[in-house]
Order: structure tokens, then sequence, then C-alpha cells
């Protein structure tokens, strides 16, 4: 076992921003107008503000501080971060300092498409590029998230059976209890029922169960495979069949993409359509939750109901064009482009055997954490009885190390952050597991961070044998200690803002 | 090799936990995956470059060839507008710590947290609501958001949306707002605005017993400031009908906050609070309403609240947690995922920079400079403003006394390195060959000399 670091989080005990301020202070000055004029003779005095909006008074180098400090108390990657289904992995700066060049960062999106070639060709490019690794036939970027391209899905699948005026009769959506929450909620969102298949003994929803539901009123299948316990479905495309031969569409949610990066291809599969997060598997930074993309791509029959615009390569040079039965827009314009320049040159960077490499070395990485972890008394795995070696991913249990200790998976998670651990994922909504935790190491952590994880659990784990309340305390070496969570759904103190909380709270 | 961005593709790494798990090759681990479920066909990708040298050069020529609104003067605005962006916010938003996190804990990622309710908390002074929710993809999905929140506050179908709105947002709000034949569609009722002032009224609207929400914009689309908000939600109220508004927040110092003007829910862009344009990539949604239990349990975003630790310091956590998609699956509200939220830090920033001074000098700069830009372009032969009186920052140009279509027009501009508004003609076919112009801060008086002697050679 490694010597754990004596690690401490910055603690600042940062005022707020708003509690910074004092009178008269500047932080920022802008332009004087070209010619002076009187709001008050220009636009009607009911719409102009009349009272200044209670914002904070600060200097420049004052609000630089500031936020150096809240930053320095966020872990974020700079400790180890081996958050399960997320593919915690390096983001290259050369692409955060490319992104940030004119020639991204202050493009207009309504510019002429003859001023926008080199952004065109590079969204064409990975697009390509997607294309080959899914076998799908085209890409679209406008997705703001994996929640949001599956939501694109939803709105694709309603379009296709509209347009074949189906839309009535197909109303449902079947998901598994192991798919990631979005997958039902955008199903809903779109105006479908949600038929959700329990998981069963192997790992997974079996085929007859799925089979039990279909029928001609089935609308689309929403998987994810891998899931996020690093099980994969052996059955799946007799699944695709299945749902096909009742005319409905299959859509493959490839979050967990990592461990069969260049293996697997969606459209050989038989699915119609998939998504990938670019946030995740390519490489592009996650920002605290986004700006993200989810990448969705599908076959030529469901690209008519694409959202637009859509690049084209022509003899003329890249073109956007509207796709005139398509769903119109999930949202506004191309999509998070800066973060597809970025996937493009994370994936130029790993090519066909960086990929490949890379997936190896995410399963290689778990499979050796599962040997180590299943070595600590009191860690098991789910679905022990399913005994092929797992993907990038495992979904490991504390639950009889909570009943002999009382510790839960939550408490070792706060403990573990006193070492310079960022938390590790527990599991989706529901809970199929109890006191579940869910580590992954993907290709970025190296061997000793992720020997050096594993000790810090070890070590956790025993400190909660040896002096509990350490741990059901913790954390102690964090910028502040564990929350207390009862006040946060009472509407008579939840604060969003602080003008919400000085009134609650009689100080306004 | 290995592969800079891969430790363990070391040789030595490898081999050490293969002995570990026991396997000769790595294939070995992927024994759950059926052979005749492997890639038949090549994914065609090229070797990979592990020089950081020549994939920068590479990127960086794509990105170097665009022409950028930097190096050419641009009038684009659309919803997507170009303001000063402070350094102090670009070094921020770049620092690593702000850049990785995914979710963490509220003690360990306790700085982004306070960074959150720190946008939350002033994004709520200026629009004068006190219950801000962590922003969605865009100003479109809010606003499909927020109205499918007001159908669920009223048990009702329908939004009534004025004909001044952006088509690129209304196609969102569509889409938002779902089917016939699918569950729970919401009818989007279009309705015209009046030609002479750019602005609707109430009785314009048509408010109706299925009428879920009013959707409204100030400035609107087309640049002008609606005068007859607070009419509309006080009548919108009496037919238990949700005021959804959607604002420019950077116009907040000079304009009335939204709060005051009677709006039930609150949308706008967080892009003008310190964010690039990146291409439409510096998007994203703010949904804000009044600190009541009926509005905020109709969130669907995840919101941070001020809290306690158990030893009593601040700390921040997520309040109505169950009712998201992450809490409930299908159940909960709408659903929710990544999001924007790095750009929250930039608004943070932003608006700290700023202050009220910032702000309300902000907003009469950016009028004064308008007005002025939008005087001297309509001293041209055959061009006129629409609204001389009633707009903000954006301003419509009719050069149909021209006899010149705006798509000429801009073309003609492109060649003096100017980007000229965005060409209304084909959207808004009752207004002839106009384009919306943008002018902020960012522009001076040599801007607008140049604008205008290059508008004066190609309409020559």
């Amino acid at each position: 076992m490694s010597e754990l670091r004596n690690y401490h989080a910055a603690v600042w005990d940062e005022p707020l921003v708003m509690e910074l301020s004092a009178p008269g202070r500047r932080g920022n000055v802008p332009p004087a107008p070209i010619a002076e004029l009187d709001p008050a003779t220009a636009l009607p005095g009911a719409v102009l503000r009349q009272a200044a909006p209670a914002l904070p008074e600060v200097a420049e180098p004052d609000v630089l501080r500031h936020f150096l400090h809240l930053s320095q108390e966020t872990m974020g990657m700079v400790g180890i971060s081996l958050f399960g289904t997320c593919t915690m992995k390096y983001n290259p700066r050369v692409g955060e300092q490319l992104s940030g060049r004119d020639g991204m960062a202050e493009l207009h999106p309504d510019q002429d498409d003859s001023t926008l070639q080199g952004l065109l060709e590079a969204v064409h490019r990975f697009d390509l590029m997607l294309r080959g690794l899914s076998g799908m036939d085209r890409f679209v970027f406008q997705p703001g998230g994996g929640a949001h391209a599956a939501y694109t899905h939803t709105a694709v699948t309603r379009a296709y059976f509209a347009d074949r005026g189906e839309l009535e009769q197909r109303r449902e959506i079947i998901t598994t209890a192991q798919a990631h929450p979005c997958n039902p909620a955008t199903a809903s969102a779109a105006g479908f029922d949600v038929i959700t298949l329990p998981v069963e003994e192997d790992g997974y929803a079996s085929l007859d169960a799925l089979k039990a539901v279909l029928s001609d009123r089935t609308a689309a299948l929403m998987i994810n495979n891998p899931d996020d316990m690093g099980i994969y479905n052996p059955h799946i495309k007799e699944w695709v069949d299945a749902v096909h031969e009742v005319g409905g569409l299959c859509f493959y949610d490839h979050a967990n993409f990592n461990g069969v990066m260049g293996r697997l291809r969606a459209r050989e599969l038989g699915f119609d359509a998939c998504m990938f997060m670019l946030h995740k598997t390519f490489g592009v930074a996650k920002g605290g939750g986004g700006p993200a993309v989810g990448a969705y791509g599908c076959s030529e029959e469901l690209a008519t109901y694409l959202p637009g615009p859509l690049v084209e390569a022509t003899e003329d040079g890249y073109v956007r064009r509207e796709n005139p039965r398509g769903v119109g827009r999930v949202r506004e314009y191309l999509g998070n482009l800066n973060q597809v320049v970025k996937a493009f040159g994370w994936l130029t960077a790993m090519g066909a055997d960086g990929i490949r490499e890379a997936a190896d070395i995410s399963v290689l990485a778990n499979n050796y954490m599962e040997v180590r972890l299943l070595e600590l008394k009191g860690v098991t795995k789910a679905f022990p009885q399913m005994t092929k070696r797992r993907l990038e991913m495992t979904r490991f249990s504390l639950e009889e190390y909570t009943a002999e200790t009382g510790i839960t998976a939550v408490d070792v998670q706060n403990r573990m952050g006193d070492y310079g651990i960022d938390a590790f994922w527990l599991s989706h909504e529901p809970w199929i597991v109890p006191e579940p935790f869910t580590p992954e190491a993907g290709e970025t952590w190296s061997l000793e961070d992720i020997d050096y994880w594993i000790d810090v659990l070890a070590h956790v784990l025993e400190e909660g044998r040896s002096d509990p309340e350490l741990v059901r305390t913790a954390p102690h070496q964090q910028v502040v200690g564990q929350l207390d969570g009862s006040s946060l759904d009472d509407p008579e103190k939840w604060a969003t803002t602080w003008r919400a909380h000085r009134r609650k709270s009689g100080r306004g | 090799m290995a592969h800079p961005y891969m430790p363990n593709s070391a040789a030595e790494s490898k081999a050490t936990m293969m002995a570990a798990v026991g396997v000769a090759d790595v294939d070995e681990l992927f024994e759950q995956i059926p052979e005749d479920h492997l890639a038949r066909e090549s994914n065609g990708l090229a070797p990979g470059v592990r020089s950081e040298a020549t994939v920068r050069r590479l990127v960086r020529g794509l990105i170097d060839r665009n022409d950028d609104c930097v190096a050419n003067l641009s009038f684009l605005g659309a919803g997507l507008w170009q303001h000063h962006v402070p350094a102090v916010v670009d070094e921020i938003v770049t620092r690593s710590e702000f850049l990785t996190p995914v979710w963490g804990t509220t003690s360990s990622d306790f700085g982004r947290n306070q960074a959150w309710f720190e946008y939350a908390s002033m994004l709520g002074e200026l629009l004068a609501m006190d219950f801000v929710g962590l922003p969605v993809y865009s100003w479109g999905s809010a606003a499909g958001n927020a109205i499918r929140m007001a159908a669920r506050l009223t048990g009702r179908g329908e939004v009534v949306v004025p004909a001044s709105i952006s088509p690129e947002r209304l196609m969102v709000i569509r889409t938002y707002c779902g089917l016939v034949g699918g569950n729970d569609p919401i009818s989007v009722r279009l309705v015209d605005f009046d030609p002479a002032s750019g602005t609707v009224d109430v009785a314009a609207l048509g408010l109706g017993p299925d009428t879920a929400a009013v959707y409204l914009e100030t400035p609107n689309h087309l640049g002008v400031v609606e005068t007859a908000v607070a009419e509309i939600a006080a009548a919108a109220r009496a037919n238990g009908t949700e005021t959804v508004l959607g604002v420019d927040p950077i116009s907040l110092g000079l304009l009335a906050a939204p709060g005051d003007l009677g709006a039930d829910v609150v949308v706008g862009s967080t892009q003008p609070l310190g964010v690039h344009l990146h291409a439409g990539g510096g998007v994203g949604g703010f949904i804000a309403t009044r600190d009541e239990e009926r509005y905020a349990r109709e969130y669907p975003t995840l919101q941070v609240s001020v809290a306690e630790t158990t030893r009593g310091e601040r700390s921040f956590g997520m309040t109505l947690f169950h009712q998201s998609s992450y809490g409930s699956r299908e159940d909960g509200n709408d659903w929710t995922g990544n999001s924007v939220y790095l750009w929250t830090v930039a608004n943070a920033v932003y608006m700290s920079l700023l202050g009220p001074q910032g702000f309300a000098e902000l907003g009469r700069t950016i009028l004064a400079n308008a007005r002025y830009a939008a005087g001297r372009v309509a001293e041209l032969d055959g061009v006129t403003v629409r609204w001389p009186d009633g707009f903000f920052k954006e301003f419509v140009v009719d050069f149909s006394a021209t006899g010149r279509s705006v798509a000429d027009i801009n073309a003609g501009l492109r060649a003096h390195h100017v980007f000229g508004g965005k060409d209304l003609s084909t959207d808004f076919p009752d207004l002839g060959q106009s384009a919306l112009y943008c002018v902020t801060e960012l522009h001076t008086a040599d801007d607008i000399d140049a604008l205008v002697t290059a508008l004066k050679e190609v309409l020559a």
C-alpha cells in the first residue's frame, strides 16, 4: 500500500461576492457612447428601470481573486476522479487554446457560409469520423448533451411516425431500469408512454420480457449497452430484430462507448440511431455540466427527420441546408461547435489505433481494479453470478460493509475526499444494488493513481471499523464539512438566490 | 510508442495490470461480446497523431480559415450578440478546476457550487426574481421548458406567441410543445404584431380559456422594446394564464426588471453575460420565477440552494432534486442533464465585474450607439429604419426602396470586411428587403463611418 497523501483542500472562508461589495467600486467600465443620449428621451418611462439592481460593487483585482479562491475550493479533476459512466478523461488543453482563437470564439452562426469554410469543414470531417465509428449515415451536433441527444431521438421518432400517420398508434417507448434516466424522461417529455423493463439475474433485461411488451403500439427502444455496470447484453441483436419486427425504431445510447471504441459499430448491430457524448468519450471537458454535445447519428431513412441545418460538402464548398421534413430545431444553431472542434482534435490525436488502445486500457484497468477491490473485506460485486469479465466499469456494493459498520457508501465517498479523491459514482435511480459504487478508470488515470485510489478506499474502510464516527462525520479535510440537507426541500428555507435567503432568514 | 494522453499505454504499466488480472491478451477481457457483434468493417480512421504540434497545426489551419467578427466589422445579432468579454472572465473559465468537474460532493466542489449560487443570485437581482434555476441549453430551450411549466400549472394546452419571434427560437419552441397525436401537446398560436409600432398589445393576443401561457419577449426579435408588458401580464393573470417573458439580460441596467413588470416566468439567454459567440456554441438559457412553491415544483432544472453543513458552515446543495429526471426518471419534470454550467461561472464573473453602475452605463451606451448608427444609416438614399424610436440595440433596416436585395447588399459588404445585419426577407416577407442590425458598446464612431461608407459604395 502506498503512503496516503497528507491532503487538505484550500479553505478561504470566501464570502459571497455580494458580501465583498463596497459603495462606488468598479470592476469594469463600459465604453462611453459614441454620442450621448438621455434614455428618458429615447424610450417611454414605463419601460425604463427605476431602481438599480443590487449587484455587488467590486474592483477588478478583487473579482479575480474571489473567483480564484472559488476555483481553488473546487477539486474537479485536479484530484483523482474515477466517476463511472462519465468517463473522466484528460481534456487536451490544446483544444481549449485553439477554441479560444477568434476564428472559433468570435464566429456568428448567421455569417455567410463562405466565411465559415474552415468550421464547416471541421464539422463535416468529424461527422465522417463518427459515421466510420458507428456505421450511421449522418450525425448532427445540435443536442447540447447526452440527454438532449436522447430527446432528439424522441423528436425524430415522433416525426417519423407522424409522417407515416402512425403517431396516434405508436405511443410506447421501451427502455430498461439500467438505462440512464434521460431515456425514459425524454420519451415522456416528447409525449410518449414509457415502459421500463426490469433487470433480471444476468444483469440485463430479458428478451422474453421485451417481446412481451412489443406490439403495434411500440415506437422505439432506447437502450445502452454495455450498461453502467460494465455488463453487455449479448442478445442485443435479437432485441433490435424483435423491435424492428413490430415496426419500432432502435436507439443506442452510447454513453458507455469507452470500453468498446473501435470494436462495435451501432449500425452493424442493427440500430437505427445512436448517440456519442463528446464531453465524455471524446476528450471534451465536463465544465461541471456543459457546454456539452450529444452527437446524434442515424440511418439514411431517419436522416430525413433530423433537426436542421445540416452541413453538406459540395463542389462549391461546405454549405448549410435546412432539412424540410425534419424536426426543425432542438435548440438554436448548429450546436456547441467549440466543443466539436475540440473533439475533432482529440480524435485526430487518438486515431484508429489510439481509440482501440484506449478501450483496451479502460477495460484492462477496470479488471485490474476489480481484482484489487474484491480483495477488500466488505466489497462485493453486483451480479456475481455473471462471471464474465466486466468491460470498463464494474458496479460494486458496500452492502456487507454497511451491515457490519453502519457506514454507507455516501459516508465512504465523503471520507475519500479527505485524501484528494473526487466523489465516486454511486448509481442512477433506481438503485437495484444496495450501497452501490461505480468507479471507472478509463485510459487517463495512471496505474499509480488507480493504486492510490484503491489504497484510500481500503484505508477508509478500515477507519470505518476502528473509528466509525470519523468516517460518518467526514469530510474533515475539505473546504467545508458535510452538508445538512434537511433544509433543501423546505419552501420556508430553500433559497436559490441571496435575495430569497435574506428575506427568509429575516435579513432582508 | 506510448500516447501522451494515456499513462498506461507505456508497456510496463500494461504488463503489470495484465499480470494482476491474469490474461495474456487483452482480447480475453472482451469475452462478454459475442464474436458476431464485433465490427466487420473498418472505421476508416487514420492512425493517431501523437505530436501536439502536428494536431495543433491541423486544427488551427481550419479555425484560422474562417472570417471572424473581430477581423471583420459585424452587425449580426438576432439572439446571439457580440459584447465585450472581460479578460478576467476568460482567465477564470479556463481554470482547470472549473473546466473539469463532473459532479463532486458539496464539500469538494464547494467553490463551483458557490459560483453557481452567485450566478443565480446576481441574475435574480437583474430580473427582480427570487428563484433562479441552473441554466438549460439555450434561450429557446428555456422558453420551451417554461411554456411546458405553464401548461402543467394551468392544465391548459395553448401558448400565444407574437409573430415577431425569432424563427430559430420558434422552431425550438414548437419541438418542445410536441405534436398532436402525442401526449399533452401544446398548440402554438402566433398573433400579429402592430406593423406601425412593432409591438403587441392585450387585444392582439386573444386570450382564451385554454391559453396556458403568453410568450412575449422584450426587446423582441425585431429589436423593439414591448411597451404593454405590464398590461399583458395583468390581463393574462386575470385569465388564469401565465406570462412567460423573454429578455436580454444585458439590457437590464436600462430596461425595467421583468419581475417589476409582472412576468411570472422569465427566460432569456445567458450568452450576453460574458460568453463568446462560438458560432452558436455560446448559448445558454435561464429560467427564473418568484420564489413560490407552485413554480418551484415545476422546474425541470437543477437548482443550487444555500444551506448549512452539520457544523454550521455556509454551504450549497441541490434543492428539489427529486423532481428532476435524475430523481424521478419519466415522472420528473421534463428532463435534465449536462447543460452549460461552465458558462454560469462566466456569467457570475461578468455580473460581478459590471456591478449596478456598469450595467446602467452599458445599457445607456448600447442604446445611444444603436440609435446613432440607425440615424446614420437612415440618411442613405432609399434606406429607412423601421420603428426608429422603439428599439434597444437591434433595429430593422429596410433596403426595399434601393431596389437591391439584402443578400446582394450583404455580399457587397463582405468585400468591405463588413458583416451586414441578418437578412429578414425570407422569414418576414412583409418587411420587404429588410435586415436586422445589431450595434453594441463595442462599436465606435469609426465603425459606423465604415459601415456607412461601405453601404454607400455597395448601393451606388
